[in-house]
């Protein structure tokens, strides 16, 4: 009370601050507290009866909130979907698309109201490996149970593509519906080939001798996108499945010690891959370019192949000439591969999950159901010219262009003859270091030896992650 | 009891200026920090409420992870060079914009056109960020579109079938980048030092210029020692502006959130992002955050601390 015009003492100071740091400490359990304790109150509308026609019980005139990646498919789809959902439940359906799933939802996620259904895709999703660790993610498994839109007599499950369910499943829980179907592999002209009376390659030395033939013509031989390793990987993992047969995919899924070193079929493949840089094949450039420049480039007819999925189509749709003629090509195979050339690395993208903690989570999961039959796939298939995991999920009346239906040729001569890979999904620090070195690689500056060396080096650290002991194929 | 009185209203007066502002300060710059120091103790994984509190173990994990120590060393690499060279660029170009020009009458002036000059000088600033990462995307792009491949595949200096991957070159890339900051900060830093000088007096120089001093020595006698107050404020800004980064290495380079190739570029901050929203360490990433924030305070101090001297009063 003493104290005068000076205003506040340095002494006063000095106890009010060390004051406020002891309070500081206990409101960090408080702000913990607050953040994971706020789910009872939020818990939305009624629950509708469960019936047959309605198995998650979901209540009329509800609300859904749906966040979408609006990406290489935009977000027509989504509109469209939720225009049905609306007419069908009374529903009315927030719909946010966006680029930035991660720094739209993440403060969600965490404050406990998450959105209803998300598309967790693109560079900037919250990867699904992270959210199920926390628990954020609703099983999924009464989806796969529920009764078919199509045909009731039969289960989601069998309406399904063989993989879908493995590829969504974490910590052996399904939690997330990867919807857009996708091959993995290289793409090329059609028109280009057949000006220059190449055929399609079907072995390695075929393809480094077509490579070499364009480099000749002043084309380039293969383009990737330099600066997302991503692609070139796909190439470098699929020649290691094919060579070492899917006992080698499963070893680095798997991450065992000796996934890539002392593994011929691994060594075999870098050595495949870094022939190309050695032989000096690439298109000019192409390891500094990003995934719009250099399949940009690739369809000026600057490189003869390019790696990527099947969403290259639709991505390139305004950069590719009319008469470009796309078509897929499987990753052609080398000597005494285990699995055929016809072989092919499918799998789906774009995962949608259900958070836990949604407010409608019945709608959330009926969602999900009504995405799994025939009328909203074709939806899909119109609005942004993909496939999806849903069985013969297009209707045949919907013309593809050429680059998907060459896509599709190429599935179903493959037949039972997919695999895919599934560690980027489990790990991303391993997926991250891997990617580093195949840059280094393709620059020349490591040797394939090398290659193998961190690769493995990556594996094990991955082994050593708490989260390693819940993911395990079989 | 006048006084008490007259005290105690004073007090209440300022505090009642002072307590909104100190509320949001308290509440959107120190609760942010003291929830990312709370957070560097836990294992939060970013994406969930729930998390175990780990002690130091984030901080002693920070101390052997190579990738954040070369990015550390990075951002040192940058705190040196970016202030130095921004600094002296504009220092000289600010001299002869404003007193380098040969002196007419008796006058001090700048070269002819000066006027012209500052402008120019200044269009960079006006550019935002992300716009200078498109810009320099394509000046640096690794075919020959880009424009310095194109420029250099002209001139015969490089060879069209391999030109030189500039943002792709371990020994190249944070040089790359270190010139694009440059080039932004120079123009701002002129205008800055221009209105420095110039609230010079004029007969200091002109008594400079009877004593038969040259351009040289006018300005290390006269110029540089009495705008040293904006010098030592520039390099303070400047420092800092070195320890982030974030935006030019992220969308440059290759990566999640850049640093590529193979962590040649990487900066602190890219570092923690990747950790925070890719790798989901969130808590590991605050961890590094309480380490930048600390290193840019000592730097602040350091800098003040370093280049003071004593002030001349005109």
């Amino acid at each position: 009370m003493g104290s005068t015009g000076e205003g506040l003492g340095r002494r006063d100071l000095i106890k009010r601050s060390a004051a406020l740091g002891l309070i500081s400490v206990p409101t960090m359990s408080f702000l913990s507290a607050c953040a994971s304790g706020g789910e009872d109150t939020t818990k939305g509308p009624d629950k509708g009866a469960v019936t047959k026609e309605n198995p998650f019980g979901v209540a009329k005139g509800g609300k859904l909130d749906v966040v979408v990646f609006k990406g290489g498919f935009g977000d027509d789809y989504a509109k469209a979907w939720e225009a049905a959902f609306d007419k069908k439940w009374g529903t009315t359906s927030s719909h946010l698309g966006t680029q930035e799933i991660a720094a739209k939802l993440q403060p969600r996620f965490n404050g406990g109201n998450p959105p209803d259904v998300i598309d967790d895709s693109g560079a900037q999703q919250i990867k699904v490996d992270v959210l199920a660790k926390g628990g954020q993610l609703a099983d999924l498994n009464p989806v796969l149970d529920a009764p078919s839109l199509d045909d009731p007599a039969k289960k989601v499950r069998d309406m399904l593509i063989p993989g879908t369910v493995e590829q969504g499943t974490q910590g052996g829980k399904f939690v997330a519906l990867y919807y857009v179907y996708t091959v993995f592999g290289f793409w090329y002209s059609g028109k280009l080939f057949k000006e220059k009376g190449w055929a399609e390659p079907k072995t390695w030395d075929e393809f480094l001798d077509i490579c070499a033939k364009a480099k000749a013509a002043g084309i380039g031989g293969l383009a990737h996108q330099g600066k997302y390793p991503y692609y070139i990987n796909v190439v470098i993992m699929d020649l290691i499945a094919k060579k070492g047969g899917l006992e080698a995919m499963k070893a680095i899924d798997n991450l065992e010690p000796n996934a890539f070193e002392g593994n011929p079929a691994a060594l075999a493949a870098v050595e495949a891959v870094y022939e190309v840089v050695e032989k000096d094949l690439l298109m000019a450039g192409t390891n500094g370019l990003t995934h719009t420049e250099s399949q940009t480039a690739w369809n000026q007819y600057k490189a003869a192949f390019i790696p990527s999925g099947s969403w290259l189509e639709n991505e390139q749709l305004k950069q590719t000439p009319e008469d470009f003629d796309m078509k897929f090509l499987p990753v052609p195979t080398l000597a005494d591969s285990k699995l055929p050339f016809e072989a092919i690395r499918a799998g789906a993208g774009e995962p949608f999950i259900v958070p836990e903690k949604a407010a409608n989570k019945a709608g959330g999961l009926e969602f999900l159901r009504s995405m799994l039959s025939r009328e909203w796939s074709t939806l899909f298939a119109q609005q942004a010219n993909s496939l999806t995991v849903v069985k013969d999920g297009v209707d045949p009346n919907v013309k593809l262009r050429p680059g998907t239906a060459s896509a599709v040729a190429a599935v179903k001569t493959a037949g039972a003859n997919t695999f895919n890979y599934l560690y980027p999904d489990w790990y991303s620090e391993m997926d991250t270091e891997i990617q580093n070195a195949s840059n280094e690689l393709m620059a020349k500056r490591i040797q394939p030896k090398e290659w193998i060396k961190r690769a493995q080096a990556a594996v094990d650290k991955a082994a050593k992650d708490p989260n390693a002991k819940n993911n395990h194929r079989s | 009891m006048s006084q008490v009185a007259q005290g105690k209203g004073r007090a209440g007066f300022i505090a009642g200026f002072l307590i909104l502002p100190l509320a949001l300060y308290l509440t959107f710059v120190i609760w942010p920090y003291v929830q990312t120091f709370g957070y560097s103790f836990t294992n939060w994984s970013g994406q969930s409420p729930t998390f175990d509190f780990v002690g130091l173990d984030n901080y002693s994990a920070l101390m052997k992870d190579e990738v954040f120590r070369g990015a550390l060393w990075h951002n040192l690499l940058l705190l040196v060079f970016v202030p130095t060279i921004t600094i002296l660029l504009a220092l000289f170009f600010a001299f002869m914009v404003n007193a380098g020009g040969r002196s007419g009458a008796g006058g001090v002036r700048g070269v002819r056109g000066s006027s012209v000059y500052k402008i120019v000088y200044f269009f960079p600033q006006v550019l935002s960020l992300a716009i200078l990462a498109v810009l320099f995307g394509a000046v640096y792009r690794s075919d020959e579109g880009g424009l310095l491949n194109g420029f250099l595949t002209k001139l015969g200096l490089v060879d069209p079938a391999h030109p030189v991957e500039w943002l792709n070159q371990p020994n190249l890339v944070l040089w790359c980048l270190l010139l694009v900051v440059v080039w932004h900060g120079v123009g701002f830093y002129l205008v800055l030092f221009s209105a420095a000088m110039q609230s010079v007096p004029k007969d200091i120089y002109e008594a400079a210029l009877l004593d038969g001093a040259g351009r040289a020595q006018t300005f290390l006698r006269v110029t540089l020692p009495l705008l040293w107050d904006s010098v030592q404020t520039s390099a303070v800004y400047l420092g800092i502006a070195a320890m982030d980064m974030f935006v030019l290495v992220s969308t440059m380079t290759s990566g999640q959130f850049g640093g590529g190739p193979d962590h040649h570029s990487e900066v602190m901050a890219t570092v923690l992002m990747r950790n925070f929203l890719y790798f989901g360490k969130s808590g590991y990433a605050c961890a590094m955050g309480v380490v930048m924030l600390v290193l840019t305070m000592v730097l602040s101090v350091v800098t003040l601390r370093a280049t003071r001297r004593e002030r001349i009063e005109f």
